[in-house]
């Protein structure tokens, strides 16, 4: 086994490199995609990029503190951006206190501000429901979710009511003599941030505290009887999920320098939820993968079709049913196969189930593309358009071959999988004869 | 000096009185079996006495201390440890790190969230050592949750005795094994429960009579006998409540 390596080849560069090369990728990888999307012609940085990868930054952020509770505690959450926006609201404050004060507060130290204000609230709100497991801490969190929101429509000086908070990030106290003026410095600060949130954050796994919070949840009674209060791991861990929470809060202020209360109202914690269950709680990348497609859809599919919502959904949907551990839990479903050395013996499989998976949601796409341009497109006078292609929205043909594409791509999918799944646990067989699955 | 002290313990859920008045004294070192029919009110006996369930009246005191209000995790610190009749264990964690949760508390882990686990190595290979003495070494990176049955009642012993509690507790740990298993786990419970203080409730005469110092009968919520596996085994009270041809 990999672990009986010895401590001394354990120190050495290559298999350090190997042992955390995902952390280095994903370091290079945001630090170069800026660039990928840079406009040469107009001599700059694509502002829509920009901040789409600031907002999958801070989004996998406050996913992996979601995850905190999750995955790692067992704690369903309807409430998480509470924390999150508390630590936004904490940090335009700041920065409006700094510009008011002229006191020398450096402006790379204001994710940490919007952690402190995380930690605040989740000492505050935790104290509350992490008397509570299961379903009666999810209840209370949506309450303390929902108590909150109407609070930042009510008391204007800390929330400013529906207009929010406005702030400016260029306040002149960089310790890096950075004026923060242009999108790509701040996405380089949030990169930053975002490496070592997501590195504690992987660190208090392995520590007692983290590993106790899996045996809560797990087992709770068996954890008291090893001695530890599951109630006081709850709180720990859900203080500092608030605080990681409110780094992201934080650096979502950097990016928008407007604080509104849709910051910690529902929609944005059910975005925790889905990205972090779309990604896969099983394991602590999951999240991050989540979170970048949840931002991609948000902003990328957006731009095409109103109603990204409810693809968005439909994909929730899917992953609950067909993939409970996530896009990590897909891949790392193929982990013992690859071992076996046989994943190509799955590329036939995959293909004859791409195929009619295509047609269906082709099929799929059309007809709910069809339906939103008759229903709210249309009476704002635009034209139907679908991948380059400009059918008569109102016609016969178009609606009969989407309902086809359909219904015919799920009955032929169907009929793949059978094929697919039989292939799929004859491998998984052979994988559990050899010993390679438990 | 006793390990466990119950003087007139009583225990109701709703009307019913579950536990009727139980006095019952377990000096330090020995090895107790509590036996009965089945209702007897053993496993709630073991739950009053660990603190998962609040007694109605009376007094419990483990080590010399009464425990009356105490969460089961302070009684745990007191230095008493249980396993489940129904295996409970960590399942969705590997064996090792079963064994290491059983550890932490014990040699001062605590809440802590600064220190790593990964470079404690005395921690590391204390549990180990223990996994070595479970027979589970070469399962120790499985999930707990993917272990045979009797693989889980082992771990759950290791989990049990691993934060070096003097007073343990094993309800069943026999139940559902082979014949075989049972041996191992026999031989397993005598080993581990040298030089503490062990109370089993089972109901496999043959690990009952081969491990037991004193032997308790329940029957009903009332014990009607405590005394050496000799004295038990010629009891008539006990033949005709409990123990049957099985002991003749």
């Amino acid at each position: 086994m990999s672990t009986q390596t010895s401590s001394a080849a354990a120190m050495s560069a290559p298999s350090f490199l190997r042992r955390h090369g995902l952390w280095f990728f994903m370091l290079a990888l945001m630090l170069v995609l800026p660039w990928v999307f840079y406009d040469h012609e107009k001599g700059r940085h694509s502002g829509f990029a920009i901040t789409l990868l600031s907002e999958m930054a801070l989004m996998s952020i406050f996913a992996l503190s979601y995850n905190m509770l999750m995955g790692q505690a067992g704690l369903l959450s309807f409430g998480h951006a509470v924390l999150f926006g508390v630590g936004a609201y904490f940090v335009a404050h700041t920065l409006n206190f700094i510009r008011a004060s002229g006191l020398p507060i450096p402006v790379e130290l204001m994710p940490l501000v919007g952690g402190i204000g995380g930690l605040v609230c989740g000492v505050l709100t935790g104290y509350v429901a992490t008397k509570q497991r299961a379903t009666a801490f999810a209840m209370i969190t949506m309450g303390i979710g929902e108590l909150l929101t109407a609070a930042a429509l009510m008391f204007m000086t800390f929330f400013g009511g529906e207009g929010g908070i406005t702030t400016d990030r260029v306040v002149d106290t960089s310790i890096f003599g950075i004026p923060y003026t242009r999108p790509i410095q701040v996405y380089y600060l949030i990169v930053a941030w975002a490496m070592i949130a997501a590195l504690l954050m992987f660190l208090q796994t392995q520590t007692p505290l983290g590993r106790m919070a899996n045996a809560s949840r797990d087992n709770y009674e068996r954890t008291q009887f090893v001695g530890y209060d599951p109630k006081v791991i709850r709180y720990w861990q859900f203080i500092l999920a608030g605080f990681f929470a409110g780094i992201a809060g934080g650096m979502y202020c950097l990016v928008y320098e407007i604080v509104t209360f849709d910051t910690l109202a529902a929609v944005k914690s059910a975005n925790a939820l889905l990205a972090t269950y779309i990604g896969g709680a099983v394991g602590f990348f999951g999240p991050i993968m989540g979170a970048v497609l949840v931002v991609g859809m948000q902003s990328g599919v957006s731009l095409h079709t109103s109603a990204w919502l409810l693809y968005l959904g439909v994909v929730f949907i899917a992953m609950v049913i067909y993939a409970p551990g996530g896009l990590l839990g897909l891949f790392a479903n193929h982990i013992p196969i690859a071992r076996m050395g046989r994943l190509g013996e799955l590329v036939v499989p995959y293909a004859r189930i791409l195929v009619p998976g295509l047609m269906m949601t082709l099929g799929f796409v059309l007809f709910v593309e069809l339906t939103t341009h008759q229903t709210i497109n249309a009476a704002q006078g635009k034209k139907f358009s679908l991948l380059g292609f400009a059918p008569d929205p109102g016609g016969t043909m178009v609606w009969l071959s989407a309902i086809v594409a359909m219904i015919g791509g799920a009955l032929w999918v169907r009929h793949e999988g059978r094929f697919f799944m039989a292939k799929w646990n004859a491998l998984i067989e052979d994988a559990k004869a050899r010993g390679i699955v438990a | 000096m006793t390990a466990i002290q119950l003087t007139d313990v009583r225990k109701s859920f709703g009307r019913t009185e579950i536990i009727r008045g139980v006095n019952l004294t377990i000096p330090k070192g020995q090895r107790h079996a509590i036996i009965g029919p089945n209702g007897a009110g053993k496993t709630t006996l073991f739950n009053l006495i660990s603190g998962r369930f609040p007694i109605t009246s009376g007094r419990i005191e483990v080590n010399g201390n009464d425990t009356a209000g105490l969460a089961p995790q302070q009684i745990n610190h007191l230095g008493l440890s249980r396993s489940f009749q129904i295996t409970s264990i960590f399942p969705r964690m590997t064996v090792f790190e079963n064994i290491r949760c059983g550890l932490l508390w014990s040699r001062g882990h605590r809440y802590s969230f600064w220190s790593l686990l990964g470079s404690q190595k005395a921690l590391t290979e204390e549990a180990e050592q223990l996994l070595e003495r479970l027979n589970l070494s070469s399962r120790r990176n499985v999930y707990a949750g993917l272990l045979s049955y009797a693989e889980q009642r082992s771990l759950e012993i290791g989990i049990t005795i691993a934060g070096g509690a003097d007073v343990i507790l094993l309800d069943e740990p026999t139940a559902g094994m082979s014949h075989s298993e049972t041996d191992y786990v026999q031989h397993l419970i005598r080993t581990i429960s040298e030089g503490k203080t062990l109370v089993m409730v089972e109901h496999d005469m043959g690990v009952v009579f081969g491990l037991a110092d004193i032997i308790t009968v329940l029957v009903y919520g009332e014990v009607i006998a405590s005394d050496t596996p000799a004295n038990i085994r010629g009891n008539r009270a006990v033949q005709q409540a409990y123990l049957g041809e099985e002991a003749a």
